[in-house]
This record gives C-alpha cells, sequence and structure tokens, in this order.
C-alpha cells in the first residue's frame, strides 16, 4: 500500500511492536534505550536519520549539579534556580525529580561514551549559564552547565545513537508519522506512518506511543531552530482531541545571528563574553546589576529588544546588538568556543577573536507541550479534573512536566531529555510486563487517522506550502514575539481564523510516492499551523506578563489570577487553567518571589 | 524582531540539477531552473535550492539543520562534495551556473537523495560505541584534559558521507572497504583511553580489504567539512596494525 493511494484502513497492513517512540532526538533516543535494554520488541520511527535530530545542534551543554566544578554544589540549589527561572509556574514534584535524578543520567552518559570536555582532574568540565546561583540565589554566580566543547548536543545524540546501536533497537529511519489512531475508549492504540523512500505506508501498532518529537520553532519566521521542527507531535495530539499546556511561552534566545538566526551559545557569555550596543555600552549592568549578562534568557532578550527600540541598536538599520568575545583572546575562543567561531564565520562573516558578533532575540525553545507526569504519562482534562490518557506517552521539547514553566534556563533542555526520557522508558517496562492492554481500534477508528493524508492526496486546487507557511511565520513573528499586545493579538488571531481553511486543504501538486518532500512539507506545515493558532489564542487569552510571556497592556504578573498552567484544546479553542505543583516531596516549596537578576 | 535583512536588488543565475523520480523517470535528466538571488547578500546553495524548489515543488533534497551540523545535505556542488547549507554561493558557483547532483557512488532515490545504507552498513561494522570492561564507577571515569584532546578531529564527525562518497577505493568495494568515515569512526574508539577494545577492533581490520585498500588519496579529507583527517586515522591505524606484529 503506497502513500499516494485513497486509502482505506481495510486495506491498510500492520506492524505490531511492544513499544513506539516517535522521535529520534535525545528523548527519544534515550527512552528507546531504556526498551531496547528490556528487551522489549521497541521501534524508534524518525524522519530523519537519527543523528539529523536538531538535538545535535545544542552547543551550550547540560546543566546539573554533578560537583565537579564545585565540590559543595547542592541539586536542590539547581531545582531553586529553576523553579525561580520559570517565574513560578514550573512543576516543583517534576523539577525536583529532574534536578536529583540528573546527576545519575549524567554519569550514565559518560559511561556510554559522551566525550564532555574535562577538568585537571580528569573530571567532566562545567561552565557558568545564565540563571545559576550557588546557595539559593545568595552565593554567587555557579558554573553548573556539563559541556563537550561547544558541541553538547552532538555528542549527546551521537552517543545515544551509538549505545542504542549497540543495545539492537528497531530503527524505522525515513519514516514520516502521520496522526495517532484513537479506539472507542479514547486511548492510543499506535500511530498511522510512511516509510519516507518507498511511500510503503502502515497502521504501527503498539501498547505505548511516546511522542518525542521536538520543538515546533519554525512557526516564527526568524528561529534557531532546524527545518525540521515542525510540532508534528502537538498537531498529532491536538488533532486526537488532547490538550496542551502554557503553549504560550516560546523563548527567544538572546543570540541568534542576525540575518540568519543561527544560534551562538550562551556559553559565550558563560565563557566571558559580553553585550553591547551602538554606544559600547555594557548594557546589561543597568537591567541586571549582579547577574549582568548571565541574567536569565527571557530578561536578557527583553533588555535588548528595548536597547533597539529606544534608538540604540547597531548597525545602519540600528536593528541589532552586538556580542564581544574578543577580549578574551583567541587562546579561550578557539579552545572553548570552536564551534561558535566556525558559524560565526560562515554566516556572520566574523572571527570572533577579533570582531563582535551581530546578534538578536530569536525564537527558540517551546517551553509548552502535552502535559504529562513524571513518568511521561500524558494527561488530559475531564471535567475540571486531570485524568491520564492510557497508551501515550511524550517525552523532551514536545512535553510540559513542566520543569520550565515561564522560561527555560540554558543547559536544562537536554537533561530534560535524559532524565524524563529515561523515566518513560522505566514506567513503560513495568507497565507492559505487568500486562497492559488495549482495546482494539476499529476500521472507523483507523479511517479516522487517514483522513489528513486522503484529503491531501485528493487536493486538485488551493494554495501550496512554500506560500501559506510565510504569511503565517510574519504573523506570528510581528504578532507574538518579545512583546506582545492585546489589540495586535487579536488581529493575528483573526489572519490565523481566516486562513485555516486554506492550510486545511493545502494543494498538493508533485503526488509521487517515493521520496517525496513536497508532501512531507505539507503535513508539516498543518501541524505548525496547529501550534500557532494554539500559541496565538492561549497568549492572549493570558493577561499578565510572566517569564517569557511579556505583554505591554498588562506589564505585571499576576499571581492572584495566573499562578496557574493554561490548557488549550483545538476542538472548542477553549484556553483553562490548571494547578501549579506546589508539593515536592523532600524539600519545602519555593515560594513567588519578585525576580531580580 | 524582524532580522531579515532588505534585499532589493536581484540576478539571476541558473542552476542545473540532476533529476531522476522512478516512479515516472525512465533515466535521470539534468534541469535547469532559473531563480533570482539577491545581489548584496551571499545566499548558501541550500537557499538557492529552497528557492528553486518554489517553482519546481518536486525537486527533492535532504536537509535538516542549515548550519552544517546534522550532516543531512552532503550533494555534489559543482563538482565537489559538500554540504549544501555551509556552500556559499559565491564560492561554489562557475560563471552564473551552479550544478548541483547526488553524491557519487550510492544508488539514487530520487533527484539528490542518495541511499545510504551501504555508508551506514560500513560504519555498524566497526562497532561505533564505547566498549569497555571494567564496572562503571559511581561517577564519571576520569579522563585527564590530555586524554581526552585526542578525541579533538575524530568525535565531530557528522557522519554526512561527503569522504567516502569521494573515495575512489569505496567506489568499487562499498561492501568491503570500510570507507574514511567508518574508519575515522574506529580510530576514534580506539583513541578513546576510556576504551577496552582495542585488540578486539584491530582484529577485526586486519583483513586485505577493510582498512588496506586505503591508497592515501586524500580526497576524503579536502571534501570534509568540518575539516577532518580520515587519513591520518587510517594511518594511525595502520600503525597500530604494524606495531603489533612486531
Ligand atoms: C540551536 C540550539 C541550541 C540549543 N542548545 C541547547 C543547550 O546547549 N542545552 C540545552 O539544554 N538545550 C539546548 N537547546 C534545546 C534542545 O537542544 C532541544 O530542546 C532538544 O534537543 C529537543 O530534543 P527532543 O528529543 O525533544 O527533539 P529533537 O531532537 O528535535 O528530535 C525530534 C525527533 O522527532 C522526529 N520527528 C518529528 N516529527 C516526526 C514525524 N512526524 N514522524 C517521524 N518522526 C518525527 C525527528 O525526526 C527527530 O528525530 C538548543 C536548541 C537549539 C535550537
Ligand atoms: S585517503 Fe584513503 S580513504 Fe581517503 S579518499 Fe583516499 S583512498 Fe579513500
Ligand atoms: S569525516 Fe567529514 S566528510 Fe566524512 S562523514 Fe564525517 S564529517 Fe562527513
Ligand atoms: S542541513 Fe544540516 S548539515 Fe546541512
Amino acid at each position: 500500500m503506497k502513500v499516494d493511494e485513497i486509502i482505506k484502513a481495510k486495506n491498510l497492513p500492520i506492524k505490531d511492536f511492544d513499544g513506539i517512540i516517535i522521535g529520534g532526538g535525545g528523548s527519544g533516543m534515550r527512552t528507546s534505550l531504556q526498551l531496547a535494554e528490556s528487551g522489549l520488541k521497541t521501534a524508534v520511527i524518525s524522519k530523519v536519520f537519527p543523528t539529523r535530530s536538531h538535538t545535535v545542534s545544542a552547543q551550550g551543554g547540560i546543566t546539573c549539579a554533578i560537583q565537579s566544578d564545585d565540590p559543595e554544589d547542592d541539586w536542590r540549589w539547581h531545582m531553586f534556580d529553576t523553579v525561580k527561572g520559570s517565574d513560578y509556574i514550573g512543576d516543583q514534584d517534576a523539577i525536583e525529580y529532574m534536578c536529583s535524578e540528573g546527576p545519575k543520567a549524567i554519569f550514565e552518559l559518560e559511561h556510554m561514551g559522551l566525550p564532555f570536555s574535562r577538568t585537571e582532574e580528569g573530571r567532566i568540565y562545567q561552565r557558568p549559564f545564565g540563571g545559576q546561583s550557588k546557595d539559593y540565589g545568595r552565593g554567587g554566580q555557579a558554573s553548573r552547565t556539563c559541556a563537550a566543547a561547544d558541541r553538547t548536543g552532538h555528542s549527546l545524540l551521537h552517543t545515544l545513537y551509538q549505545a542504542n546501536l549497540k543495545a539492537g533497537t528497531d530503527f524505522l529511519n525515513e519514516w514520516f508519522a502521520i496522526d495517532l489512531v484513537l479506539n472507542s475508549e479514547k486511548e492510543v492504540t499506535g500511530v498511522i506512518a510512511f516509510e519516507i523512500e518507498s511511500g510503503e505506508i502502515f497502521y504501527i501498532r503498539s501498547r505505548a506511543t511516546v511522542l518525542a518529537t521536538g520543538g515546533a520553532g519554525r512557526i516564527y519566521a526568524s528561529t534557531t531552530n532546524a527545518l525540521i521542527n515542525s510540532g508534528d507531535g502537538i498537531g498529532m495530539a491536538l488533532r486526537a482531541g488532547f490538550p496542551v499546556q502554557d503553549i504560550e511561552m516560546w523563548q527567544f534566545h538572546p543570540t541568534g545571528i542576525y540575518g540568519h538566526g543561527t544560534l551562538v551559545t550562551e556559553g559565550c557569555r558563560g565563557e566571558g563574553g559580553y553585550l553591547i550596543n551602538n554606544e559600547g555600552e555594557r548594557f546589561m549592568e543597568r537591567y541586571a546589576p549582579n547577574a549582568k549578562d548571565l541574567a536569565s534568557r527571557d530578561v536578557v532578550a527583553r533588555a535588548m529588544a528595548k536597547e533597539i527600540l529606544e534608538g540604540r541598536g547597531c548597525g545602519t538599520n540600528q536593528d541589532h546588538i552586538k556580542l564581544r568575545l574578543d577580549h578574551l583572546g583567541p587562546e579561550v575562543v578557539h579552545k572553548r568556543l570552536p564551534g561558535i567561531t566556525e558559524l560565526s564565520k560562515t554566516f556572520a562573516h566574523v572571527d570572533p577573536a577579533v570582531e563582535p558578533i551581530p546578534v538578536v532575540p530569536t525564537c527558540h525553545y517551546m517551553m509548552g507541550g502535552i502535559p504529562t507526569n513524571i513518568h511521561g504519562q500524558v494527561i488530559t482534562i475531564k471535567d475540571g479534573k486531570d485524568s491520564l490518557v492510557n497508551g501515550l506517552y511524550a517525552a523532551g521539547e514536545v512535553a510540559c512536566v513542566s520543569v520550565h514553566g515561564g522560561n527555560r534556563l540554558g543547559g536544562n533542555s537536554l537533561l530534560d531529555l535524559v532524565v524524563f526520557g529515561r523515566a518513560a522508558g522505566i514506567y513503560i517496562e513495568k507497565s507492559l510486563k505487568q500486562g497492559l492492554s488495549l482495546q482494539l481500534s476499529s476500521e472507523d477508528d483507523i479511517d479516522q487517522a487517514l483522513n489528513r493524508l486522503n484529503n491531501l492526496n485528493s487536493s486538485k486546487d488551493g494554495k501550496e506550502t512554500a506560500e501559506l507557511k510565510k504569511g503565517m511565520q510574519q504573523n506570528m513573528q510581528n504578532n507574538f514575539g518579545v512583546f506582545r499586545r492585546g489589540d495586535l493579538m487579536e488581529k493575528g488571531i483573526e489572519d490565523l481564523t481566516n486562513t485555516r481553511n486554506a492550510f486545511e486543504n493545502i494543494y498538493l501538486s508533485d503526488k509521487s510516492a517515493f521520496f517525496n518532500t513536497a508532501r512531507i512539507e505539507a503535513l508539516e506545515l498543518q501541524n505548525l499551523f496547529e501550534v500557532a493558532e494554539a500559541t496565538a489564542i492561549t497568549a492572549n487569552e493570558r493577561k499578565e506578563s510572566r517569564g517569557a510571556h511579556a505583554r505591554d497592556d498588562f506589564p505585571e504578573r499576576d499571581d492572584d489570577n495566573w499562578l496557574k498552567h493554561s490548557i488549550y484544546f483545538s476542538s472548542d479553542k477553549s484556553v483553562s487553567k490548571r494547578d501549579v505543583n506546589f508539593r515536592p516531596n523532600t524539600v519545602q516549596a519555593f515560594q513567588p518571589e519578585e525576580r531580580k537578576y | 524582531m524582524n532580522s531579515t535583512i532588505p534585499t532589493e536588488e536581484l540576478r539571476s543565475i541558473t542552476l542545473s540539477v540532476y533529476r531522476f523520480d522512478p516512479g515516472k523517470d525512465k533515466k535521470a535528466y539534468m534541469q535547469d531552473i532559473e531563480i533570482e538571488v539577491p545581489v548584496n547578500k551571499d545566499l548558501m546553495v541550500l537557499d538557492a535550492l529552497v528557492l528553486a524548489k518554489k517553482q519546481e515543488t518536486s525537486l527533492s533534497f535532504r536537509r535538516s539543520c542549515g548550519e552544517g551540523v546534522c550532516g543531512s545535505d552532503g550533494m555534489n556542488i559543482n563538482g565537489k562534495n559538500g554540504l549544501a547549507c555551509v556552500t556559499p554561493l559565491s564560492e561554489a558557483i562557475k560563471g552564473e551556473k551552479l550544478v548541483v547532483k547526488p553524491m557519487p557512488g550510492l544508488p539514487v532515490v530520487r533527484d539528490l537523495i542518495v541511499d545510504m545504507k551501504q555508508f551506514f552498513d560500513q560504519l555498524e561494522k566497526v562497532k561505533p560505541y564505547l566498549i569497555t570492561k571494567d564496572e562503571a564507577p559511581e561517577q564519571e571515569r576520569k579522563q585527564s584534559p590530555e586524554e581526552r584532546e585526542k578525541l579533538d578531529g575524530l568525535y565531530e564527525c557528522i557522519l554526512c558521507g561527503c569522504c567516502s562518497t569521494a573515495c575512489p577505493s569505496f567506489w568499487w568495494n562499498p561492501d568491503k572497504f570500510l570507507g574514511p568515515a567508518a574508519l575515522l569512526q574506529s580510530w576514534r574508539f580506539i583513541a578513546d583511553s576510556r576504551d577496552q577494545a582495542t585488540e578486539e577492533r584491530l582484529d577485526d581490520l586486519d583483513d586485505a580489504f577493510s582498512l588496506y585498500r586505503c591508497h592515501g588519496i586524500m580526497n576524503c579529507v579536502s571534501v570534509c567539512p568540518k575539516g577532518l583527517n580520515p587519513t591520518e586515522a587510517i594511518s594511525n591505524i595502520r600503525k597500530k596494525l604494524i606495531n603489533r606484529k612486531k
């Protein structure tokens, strides 16, 4: 059965696995490793060869209190920083779990062979990152981010791939997952997916389906994200009737290369680099007198946007900021930041050891996602209460467990991937071995999941992908960026509402079954649209400023009304609130305070 | 924040691309596609392909990161293997024409996309993962900065395939000669102070083909987009093999 036909459930071949993981990035491959080592029949489905996943781009490092740089370091300090960074809507039970389990997960990676940079004592090298402190904010800057030069994501992803090869994981490489298959109980029994090269399509059936599909930064015109970051997992979950949480929370990274979007890591500032405006002033000293350039990302991005708005931007259009590294000397720049040197030369035509790098705040990370508990089990809301979805799990950037809340700290995503990827694997192994079973899906259920593909295959006219994508990305960029305002957001939402029909009925002119990237881009764009609309509607509903969500019309944080997660369902476009967890198991909860850096 | 630099002036260039769709073409052919590129900004070859795909939506190629770290878009650009996303047009273009073909030596799936199976099969043969015999300590295994430095120039490989598909020995014996990328990975683990399988690894390489088909032509070195040196890795393995025979 090929992907270019009109497909009916009754003709569709089935593949069976104990567990399937959609996504071969850091989170997916950490989950699969756990399952493969337990002897369960596990497959990783990935639309790109696993080492091409976006995790490969992560540069700066993975944050964790492994007590290498500072033998007195404490995971509770890391927890404090993370809660504060989240602007208090990160779930404290999950943050506690991540920070305390973290060291185990890091040492496991080292044992698998991850080539971390080293200290003179032979331990893992740690560098300072933004928002890090010692002694609950009282002891000054900490150095807690474990690094393999500035290629930590590359090293982590390749190491996990190697470990999966060793463990004998089944890889369905260059397979594309279209939609989840449900049963009458609204449980998840697998996914519809096709092999991109041959176009062969299958219902891949399993008692545990894990979404590990990564982020969706491509909803914005300017982003540090790879072209494949199209929020497929979010699209699949929303269409299946499951919610997303805190999806309005998008991180803008202070240092995307001007004109291209490519990231230069926060590690640059960790190693001593700093930002200057067109007067050569180190302006972060004004905005964050203590942490300066290593304040939290939301704080730095807003300060930069302000400098530019007030006419102190660099260049002829006064539309960017400069990042200085030259004072560190070529030794530090080339040794500690070799990848950055390469990227700056390629994309900004400057050698950072000699000249500053032109940068602007750029869309970088999706803090929101599919709500889960610490075992990766997906949560939906029934009658105002949390309810677990049988058969469905999520981990990594697509999930919202939630450890990042309103603003993620640098280096915490890679930790999130390995800690919760591992936790999901452990839990799935246990529940499968206890004999969890799900009701079979009917042909109608399966046909439901084939709708979108059939619709695309029978398209005869309408707008094509490239044309639609640009308008949506520009809309998001202009109306849902670093600073947001009610009237502009409403205009943006109207635009999305008016164009939904065109996105649902994209015209696909190339109908070939073989490695058809046009079909994939169309399916991806529909997912991006779902993420964009969810972001827009929820952003407009959250009438306060918190973390990365900064509103000109509601400039204050409103703890009375919004110390809450937002929950969005696409079926009725509703936004509701969900309680934040303030009940960690081994420490006292950290109560909301004013955030100062 | 809109970070797209305004670009007004355009010029047109011709992209000559290799086309083949197994669903409808009996034979591959070259297609000329005219695109408009800005005069005042240097695009990458990948940007040019994306522009071409706007006109010819069926044109197929792999790409992901757009910054030379994922290894998706290895292709043959005006006769030389490289990554489209980090090859500037100004460097690649000869006259007003840019010729883009799939990487040579591997079966073409469609247009610029090759079947990488042989490449990855050879990689798997070198057991590209750390092998240890001792039980792992509670914390990390210790490694000095000097020991770690031995991995520089090895661990950065992005598995793009540019090197192996530029290597004549790999073209002739893609099933027996491991090729520069796999051999570089082999050396990456032999050189790792934490790995305890050097002897096994050397045993596996000690036949007439796996390693010894390398004739030191250095094509691999000249095309590697990450500036890595498989030839040197191969000669290091060779030295180890010779030394242990003594
Ligand atoms: C430039 C950059 C630098 C960063 N640096 C750091 C850092 O230093 N430290 C840090 O902690 N974080 C960093 N981050 C964030 C972090 O890298 C990401 O959040 C994280 O890697 C996401 O991992 P993941 O496993 O969730 O998804 P990804 O690595 O994005 O993987 C997603 C996987 O899902 C697959 N997939 C998606 N859709 C489908 C589909 N429909 N069908 C089949 N397969 C599908 C893809 O093929 C891929 O394998 C950085 C991010 C960027 C953009
Ligand atoms: S040096 Fe060896 S591996 Fe490299 S291209 Fe030449 S023959 Fe191939
Ligand atoms: S050695 Fe270089 S050319 Fe060869 S696969 Fe690795 S990165 Fe690519
Ligand atoms: S697109 Fe990733 S290397 Fe070119």
